[in-house]
């Protein structure tokens, strides 16, 4: 993020890095999430016995998980100034296509791949459309393409239902490496991966001019259409991932699976930092995120809080989180305008 | 003169005479196929009263859209709504049909207003603060209902008749949604607030600037969509006589689709209370005429969303014309 200086005479002075803060690294919005997160996990504790486990961490993460394989492309998506509704029905397709594949004979590596391929190539169209229609919102292209995925998806299975996958494909979902949820070790993985694409990538910062300004980014040489259809289409393939572990952990596809996934994904992104209005957010937010929703819809599970409570729980989280960083940034805007003022101060008082 | 003012009116009014026109194909072409089973009274009569539920959200949506906002978390408040209603009604039998109405619309303008000061005081961007907000909302019907239903028996005779009752041969939805859309009209065109809420959509700063109270109508805007969310609830849960957690799951989308597709863009500042009409026209009659010519209702959904794609690129399609044509009349 670099800092503007308007300097007297009108020239504008660009910092590219700025110095290190003791301040500005403790007033960052991951901060609260840890705190959250310790919150969350104090409760955890103090209210169920059973909690402080290893092994019923490592179970309660193979639960929540498969969410979190999509919400790191979304942040991206978000980041973009973007938002894609379609992911849940994107699930759903590409699990029911996958089932089908498998139900009419083809071997269960060759059905994955399929599904997966279906997958991306969702994500691909909603790219398509959003690139070939700039002025179209992204919420409602997404927002029909989700009910013609889902649509599809219904086509295909009506309302059956395809099971009976392989043993090996079953455990996948529910299996572990030594004691490590296989789920856990891909979302590590991906959570790396995003980290250095999104943070250390020309890619990633290209993302961010995005999301700033798309006019801006386009002048500047950025192939911004380009960069939207990846992010769109990497989209759909994580969808279609997080469809396969989904599909192995229930045993069976349907094409109402994942209904609502969409809406806990923004949310999960959302609380982590990432601005919906574009060109903020960081991996690290997602991840923290990601753990402080698991852990409390665990925790509260384990108390027996009913899912009602809960959902009632996870919605005031989301707008208490969303308005706090809002005053955050007005905080900082007000002082912007400050700084702005001073300088035209100085410079009537110059001549 | 003549001429000119009839070209000038076809291009003031392309979206609603394409709409027009797409239905009168529509229609057509079902009462062809479905054997002369689309225009018959009572199924002309059973469109009218399966859109006025919708017609008349699409309306409060509108206006929501227009200011460059969205509210997703109305058909969690028509659930709150209607459940709170017929709750109250499941214990005294006795009460008016209208006073529970008027609660319904109280509750719905509660929750709008809820949502109304996080989008305008605490600047929440609308789709993550309503998003919010349905979880809340649909929480609170879980809680309020206890996980039951109520059903059709413990809704009182009078209060079920409000749903199937006509006036003058019309169906009462039917009869409330037009004087929705007169109020709606007047309130969008000649209202000086009304005309306020496009000026908001279309620039905020410059609203602000030109002293309009731009927070007072974005929370004005979210108010109202609750209290017709709120209206379209009791109503809603009347017409199917019955009152659960999941009334309405997902409705929001379908009204979105209806307002989009009546030319609202998404942006801000355009729309028209006709076009939003005839938008949920359009929907209605495609909910209403795919079973009569067979489509299989697993094809329904899928056909409904290519519907509402297809319009809004066809849609930015002839925006661009538009614009590409005034350029070149300028000679850029």
């Amino acid at each position: 993020m670099a800092k503007q200086v308007i300097q007297a005479d009108g020239t504008r002075i660009i910092e590219n890095e700025r110095a290190f803060s003791w301040k500005r690294f403790m007033f960052q919005w991951e901060w609260m999430l840890v705190l959250m997160l310790i919150i969350v996990n104090i409760i955890n504790i103090s209210s169920s016995s059973n909690y402080a486990n290893f092994d019923n961490i490592m179970n309660a993460m193979r639960d929540f998980l498969d969410k979190a394989i999509v919400v790191f492309p979304m942040a991206l998506v978000i980041v973009l100034g973007e938002i894609d509704i379609s992911v849940a029905s994107i699930m759903a397709l590409s699990s029911v296509t996958m089932g089908m594949a498998y139900q009419a004979g083809v071997p269960m590596g060759l059905a994955i791949v399929i599904g997966l391929l279906v997958g991306t190539l969702c994500g691909f169209i909603n790219g398509i459309i959003l690139v070939k229609f700039p002025e179209l919102s992204s919420m409602i292209v997404t927002l029909a393409t989700q009910i013609i995925f889902r649509g599809i998806a219904s086509i295909l299975l009506e309302t059956g239902s395809v099971g009976g996958f392989p043993d090996w494909f079953n455990s996948f979902g529910w299996g572990k490496v030594g004691s490590i949820p296989i789920i856990l070790i891909f979302t590590i993985i991906e959570a790396l991966f995003f980290v250095y694409l999104l943070h250390f990538t020309k890619f990633g910062r290209r993302t961010y001019a995005m999301g700033n300004s798309v006019m801006v980014s386009k002048f500047s040489g950025i192939k911004t259409n380009k960069i939207k259809l990846i992010i769109f289409t990497m989209a759909g393939l994580l969808a279609a991932v997080a469809a396969v572990f989904l599909a192995s952990k229930m045993g069976s596809v349907r094409p109402d699976v994942a209904k609502g996934y969409e809406l806990d994904i923004i949310a999960m992104v959302v609380l982590g930092g990432v601005a919906s209005s574009g060109g903020k957010g960081k991996i690290l937010g997602c991840i923290l995120s990601i753990l402080v929703i698991g852990f409390l819809r665990y925790g509260l599970g384990l108390v027996n809080v009913t899912s009602q409570v809960i959902m009632i729980i996870v919605g005031t989280l989301l707008i208490v989180a969303v308005a706090i960083t809002n005053l955050k940034s007005s905080f900082g805007q007000a002082k912007w305008v400050k700084n702005l003022s001073n300088n035209i101060k100085g410079v009537k008082a110059q001549r | 003169m003549n001429n000119s003012t009839l070209k000038k009116f076809f291009s003031d009014n392309v979206r609603e005479i394409s709409l027009i026109l797409v239905i009168i194909v529509i229609s057509i072409f079902v009462q062809l196929r479905s054997g002369g089973n689309f225009f018959t009274p009572e199924n002309i009569a059973d469109l009218f009263t399966e859109t006025a539920i919708l017609a008349i959200l699409a309306v409060g949506m509108m206006m929501v859209i227009i200011t460059a906002g969205i509210d997703l978390s109305i058909g969690a408040i028509m659930a709150l709504a209607g459940m709170i209603g017929t709750t109250i009604l499941k214990g005294n039998q006795e009460i008016n049909p209208v006073l529970i109405i008027l609660i319904s619309i109280v509750i719905g303008t509660l929750c709008g207003m809820i949502n109304g000061a996080l989008v305008s005081k605490l600047r929440i961007l609308p789709i993550i603060a309503t998003l919010g907000m349905m979880n809340v909302f649909r929480g609170l019907t879980y809680l309020v209902s206890k996980g039951s239903w109520v059903l059709q028996n413990d809704m009182s005779r009078a209060f079920l008749n409000v749903a199937t009752g006509k006036v003058f041969g019309i169906n009462n939805l039917v009869v409330m949604a037009l004087v929705v859309y007169v109020i709606g009209y007047i309130f969008l065109n000649f209202i000086r607030t009304g005309r306020k809420i496009y000026a908001v959509g279309n620039s905020e700063e410059s609203a602000q600037v030109s002293g309009i109270k731009t927070e007072r109508i974005l929370w004005l805007v979210y108010t109202i969509m609750g209290a017709i969310a709120g209206f379209a609830g009791i109503l809603y849960v009347c017409k199917f006589g019955a009152a659960q957690g999941e009334t309405a799951v997902g409705y929001e989308m379908n009204v979105i689709a209806a307002s989009v597709l009546g030319g609202v863009s998404i942006a801000g500042g355009t729309g028209r209370v006709q076009g939003v009409l005839l938008g949920a026209l359009l929907l209605g009659l495609l909910n209403n005429a795919m079973p009569l010519i067979n489509i299989s209702a697993f094809w329904q959904e899928a056909i409904r969303g290519l519907i509402i794609l297809l319009s809004v690129m066809s849609n930015s399609l002839i925006q661009r014309n538009v614009e590409m044509k005034a350029l070149r009349r300028r000679n850029i």
